[in-house]
C-alpha cells in the first residue's frame, strides 16, 4: 500500500509539472510572440490607453449610438467581469414581459418605425456580452442614427458595412456587425 | 431549417470522418509497447517518470490492482484539488484576490473535475485564482480524460488477451494517453485558439472606459444580508452609475483546449463557451466542436485496430453516428421554428440572409442557430458540457435533445475513453440479446459472454440511470432541491431532471437557471458524480478481468457478426430502448408537457 501512495504522489506531482505548469506556460510563450494582440484581449488601443475590446460588448440605450444585444448580467449589463446569461425558458412570462419591454423601448427611441425587430434585438446573449449584432439589426437601426446624428443614412449605412464580417470562409457562423467598432467609428474615434 | 443549417452539420462530420483514422492509428501507436516513431520520441521522457515515481512499466497488473491504483490516483487529485480551493487567499497567483470556497462547493468542484463531469456550481472569473484554474482544474482535466482512456485500454486487452491474469499497467496507459495524445493535440488546439482571440496571459484584470456610461442596479441589503423590502413588499434597489468595464484576463486557451479535447467541459469563464474570450469567432467554434469528438471518435479506430478487425470500430462509430444525426438536426429545426411565446408581438424570427432568426434567447450572434444547435447535441452526445447558447433558454423540443443525449448513458461519442467502454457494455447486452433470440451462448470479438460478463455491463447500463431517477426523485420531494429552480411550471422539474441526469452521466452541463450551489445539490450531485463515474470504470474492469482470463472462441457458423449493418441497428436499439423505457415518463412531466402547452 504504501508503494502503491507513493507511486501516485509522486505521478500527480510530475502530471501536474507537466499539464498544470509546462503545457500553460509553454502555450503563454508561444501565443504571446505569435498572437500578442489576441492572447491579450484583442483591446482597441487609442492613444497608448485601451478603450475597449472589439471581443466584449458594451451597452447602449442613447438613439444616436447602435445598441448591441440585451445582457442578463448584473448588477448592470455587459458586467464582463460577471458573464451570464438569463437562463429563462421559453414559455417563462417574464422573458415575454422583457421582449416586450424591448420592443417598447426601441419604438421609444424611433416613433414611427413600425418594422418587426428582429428577434437578436430583443433577445439576450448567451454570454451578456455578445458584441455582435445581426445585419437585419443593425439595419433596423440606421434610420434612427442617421436622424440623430443629421447624417444621411447612405453615410451611416456605409459604416455599418464597413463593421459588417461575413461567414468566416463564407461557411462558418453567421454575418454579423461589430456594435463597439460601429458607435467607435460613428464617434469619430 | 435553412439550407445553410443543413451543410453546418455536413462539413463538421466531412471534417471529422476524415481525421478518425490518422489519429485513430496515430493513438494506436501512442498506447503500443513495441517500439515505433511515437515512443522513440517520447521514450525517453516517459520513463524518466516511471523511474521518478517507483513505476515498472512491465508490471503487468491484474483488474483489481488496476482498479485500486486508479482510485487511489484519483482520490489524490480529488484532495489536491480541493486544497487549493481552500487555501487559494494565501497561494500565489491570485491577482483578484478571490476567498476560499466553501467547503461542500469546493468538494462538489474536486469531484466534478476528477470523475471528467466539471459541474460548474460556481464562475470562473468570479471565484477561481489562476493558481487554482492551472495547477488544480487544468491538471484535472487531463488526468480525467487519461483515466478513460486507461480504462478502455484495460478493457481492449480484455478482449485481446487470451487466459491471461492480467489487463495491463495502469500507470503505464494514464501516463501514455497524457503525454502522447492530450498534450501535443491539447497545444495545437490551443494556439489555434489564441490566433482567434481566446485569451492567454497572467495579467490582472483590464479597465477600461465606457462609451456610454451604463446603470448598476443592486437590491439594498441589511447587516445580515437579507434583502430589504419597501411598503409593496418588494427589494428596495439602489442605483449608480457605472463608467468602466472590467475585462477579464488569464491562461484560458491552455485549458479551453484541453476543456474541449478531454470532454471535459469545464469553463475558464461562467459563460462557458459562450463567452468571446472563450470562442471568439466561427472558427473558434468550429475547433473546439471538432475537439470534442476527435479522441471519442478516433478511439473507434483504435479500438478496432487493437481487437484486430478495423470493421469492428466503425461499426461502432456508425451506431453513434446513426442516433448522432437526426438528433443534431432535431435540435436545429427546433430551434429554428423559434419560440412560440414571441409569435403574437412584433418580433422577426424569419431565417433571412441578413439573421439566422429562430430562438435567439441565450445565444451569440456569431454562431446564431445552426452553430448553436450543433455544439448543443456534441456536447450532450459527448460527456463535455461545454456549452455555446444556454440549454435552459433552448425551446422544449430542442431542450429534450441535448437532456436525453445525456440520459443515453453518455455512450453516442461520450467520454474520452468511457464513452467507448460505456458503448462496449451496451454492445455486450446487444450480443446477448441477440443470443437469447437464437438460443445460442453469445459471444462478442472471439471471447464468450456469460453471467458474470453480463452482470457486469448491466451494472454499468443501470448505475446511472438508476442514479437519475432515484436522485432526481430525491431532489423533487426536498425542500432544499425545490428551492433553486429559476423558471416556473414545467420546466422547473426539467432543470431539476438535466441537473441530476447531467452529474450521474458525467457530462456536466446545465439548465443554468437552477441555482446549484447549495449544500444541498453541492452534496448530492457530488454523490452522483463520483458513484457513477467510478461504479461504472470498476464493473467495466471487472468485466475486462473475467474476459482476458478466457480462452478465446474462434467464430463458427452459428456466430453473430458484429461488424455488419444489421448488429449496428440492433445496437443503436439496444441503446436507444434503455434511454427511451428509462426516461419517457420523465420527460413526459418536464420538457414535452412543456411542448404542448407552448403550442396549445
Amino acid at each position: 500500500m504504501s508503494k502503491l501512495l507513493r507511486n501516485a504522489l509522486t505521478m500527480l506531482v510530475l502530471m501536474t509539472a507537466i499539464t498544470g505548469i509546462l503545457y500553460p506556460l509553454a502555450v503563454t510563450g508561444l501565443a504571446q510572440v505569435l498572437f500578442p494582440s489576441q492572447a491579450n484581449g484583442s483591446l482597441i488601443v487609442k492613444d497608448g490607453k485601451p478603450i475597449g475590446s472589439t471581443l466584449i460588448g458594451q451597452s447602449f440605450d442613447d438613439p444616436k449610438y447602435f445598441w448591441g444585444r440585451p445582457s442578463a448580467t448584473s448588477p448592470q449589463p455587459n458586467n464582463a467581469a460577471s458573464s451570464n446569461a438569463s437562463n429563462l425558458g421559453p414559455t417563462n412570462p417574464t422573458l415575454t414581459d422583457a421582449v416586450k419591454q424591448r420592443i417598447d423601448a426601441l419604438r421609444a427611441a424611433d416613433p414611427g418605425n413600425t418594422q418587426p425587430v428582429p428577434v437578436d434585438l430583443v433577445t439576450a446573449s448567451g454570454s451578456g456580452l455578445d458584441p455582435e449584432i445581426s445585419p437585419a439589426a443593425a439595419a433596423y437601426q440606421v434610420d434612427r442614427v442617421a436622424k440623430a446624428r443629421g447624417l444621411s443614412v447612405s453615410q451611416v449605412q456605409a459604416m455599418v458595412a464597413m463593421a459588417t464580417t461575413g461567414r468566416q470562409f463564407g461557411l462558418l457562423g453567421e454575418p454579423r456587425v461589430n456594435v463597439l467598432k460601429l458607435n467607435l467609428a460613428l464617434d469619430g474615434r | 431549417m435553412t439550407s445553410f443549417d443543413f451543410f453546418q452539420v455536413v462539413i463538421y462530420l466531412a471534417v471529422l470522418l476524415v481525421l478518425i483514422k490518422p489519429v485513430g492509428s496515430y493513438m494506436a501507436l501512442a498506447f503500443a509497447d513495441t517500439p515505433n516513431g511515437v515512443n522513440r520520441i517520447g521514450g525517453k521522457l516517459e520513463h524518466m517518470l516511471y523511474r521518478l515515481a517507483g513505476v515498472r512499466a512491465d508490471d503487468q497488473m491484474g483488474w483489481k490492482r488496476y482498479a485500486i491504483a486508479m482510485l487511489v490516483f484519483n482520490l489524490l487529485g480529488a484532495l489536491a484539488v480541493y486544497a487549493l480551493q481552500r487555501l487559494q487567499p494565501w497561494l500565489p497567483a491570485n491577482p483578484q484576490h478571490f476567498d476560499a470556497l466553501s467547503p461542500d462547493l469546493a468538494m462538489n468542484t474536486a469531484i466534478s473535475f476528477i470523475t471528467n463531469t466539471n459541474w460548474q456550481a460556481y464562475g470562473g472569473e468570479s471565484t477561481m485564482s489562476y493558481l487554482t484554474q492551472m495547477l488544480g482544474l487544468a491538471v484535472q482535466n487531463f488526468l480525467s480524460a487519461a483515466t478513460g482512456m486507461a480504462v478502455l485500454l484495460a478493457v481492449i486487452r480484455g478482449f485481446t488477451r487470451r487466459s491471461a491474469d492480467s489487463v495491463g499497467n495502469f500507470w503505464v496507459d494514464m501516463t501514455r494517453s497524457t503525454l502522447y495524445v492530450l498534450v501535443p493535440f491539447s497545444l495545437v488546439i490551443a494556439l489555434l485558439l489564441s490566433s482567434q482571440g481566446v485569451v492567454q496571459n497572467f495579467k490582472s484584470y483590464v479597465d477600461v472606459p465606457l462609451v456610454q456610461h451604463t446603470t448598476a442596479v443592486e437590491t439594498v441589503k441589511d447587516a445580515a444580508g437579507n434583502p430589504v423590502k419597501d411598503a409593496q413588499g418588494k427589494d428596495v434597489t439602489q442605483s449608480s452609475v457605472v463608467t468602466t468595464q472590467t475585462l477579464p484576463m488569464g491562461p484560458a486557451a491552455s485549458q479551453i483546449a484541453i476543456k474541449q479535447l478531454g470532454t471535459n467541459g469545464g469553463g475558464f469563464f461562467n459563460a462557458n463557451s459562450a463567452h468571446p474570450y472563450e470562442n471568439p469567432t466561427p472558427f473558434s467554434n468550429f475547433i473546439e466542436m471538432l475537439a470534442i469528438f476527435l479522441i471519442p471518435g478516433g478511439l473507434c479506430y483504435t479500438f478496432g485496430s487493437m481487437v484486430g478487425d478495423r470493421r469492428q470500430g466503425w461499426a461502432v462509430l456508425a451506431t453513434m453516428l446513426l442516433i448522432f444525426v437526426p438528433l443534431a438536426y432535431g435540435a436545429i429545426a427546433a430551434e429554428q421554428a423559434g419560440n412560440p411565446a414571441l409569435h403574437g408581438l412584433a418580433v422577426d424570427q424569419q431565417a433571412s440572409a441578413l439573421q439566422p432568426g429562430g430562438n435567439m434567447e441565450g445565444k451569440e450572434t456569431r454562431f446564431g442557430i445552426a452553430a448553436s444547435g450543433l455544439f448543443a447535441t456534441i456536447t450532450t452526445a459527448a460527456s463535455c458540457g461545454a456549452v455555446n447558447s444556454m440549454h435552459d433558454s433552448m425551446t422544449p423540443l430542442g431542450g429534450l435533445v441535448p437532456m436525453w443525449l445525456i440520459q443515453l448513458g453518455e455512450v453516442i461519442f461520450g467520454g474520452v475513453g468511457s464513452g467507448l467502454y460505456g458503448m462496449l457494455a451496451f454492445a455486450v447486452v446487444a450480443v446477448f440479446i441477440a443470443g437469447l433470440m437464437v438460443g445460442r451462448t453469445p459471444e462478442y470479438l472471439g471471447k464468450k459472454i456469460e453471467a458474470h460478463e453480463m452482470k457486469m455491463a448491466s451494472l454499468a447500463v443501470l448505475v446511472p440511470c438508476a442514479l437519475v431517477v432515484i436522485c432526481t426523485a430525491i431532489a423533487v420531494m426536498t425542500p432544499a432541491g425545490v428551492a433553486g429552480v429559476g423558471n416556473p411550471g414545467a420546466h422547473s422539474f426539467s432543470e431539476i431532471l438535466y441537473a441530476v441526469s447531467s452529474a450521474s452521466n458525467n457530462n456536466g452541463s446545465a439548465f443554468g437557471g437552477l441555482s446549484a450551489n447549495t449544500p444541498f445539490w453541492n452534496v448530492l450531485l457530488g454523490v452522483c458524480m463520483y458513484l457513477s463515474r467510478f461504479l461504472l470504470a470498476i464493473a467495466m474492469l471487472a468485466m475486462a478481468g473475467s474476459l482476458a482470463a478466457k480462452r478465446h472462441v474462434p467464430p463458427s457458423a452459428g456466430t453473430l457478426p458484429t461488424h455488419t449493418p444489421l448488429f449496428v441497428t440492433l445496437l443503436a436499439c439496444v441503446v436507444i430502448v434503455v434511454g427511451a423505457l428509462t426516461f419517457l415518463p420523465a420527460l413526459a412531466l418536464g420538457p414535452i408537457a412543456e411542448f404542448l402547452m407552448s403550442v396549445r
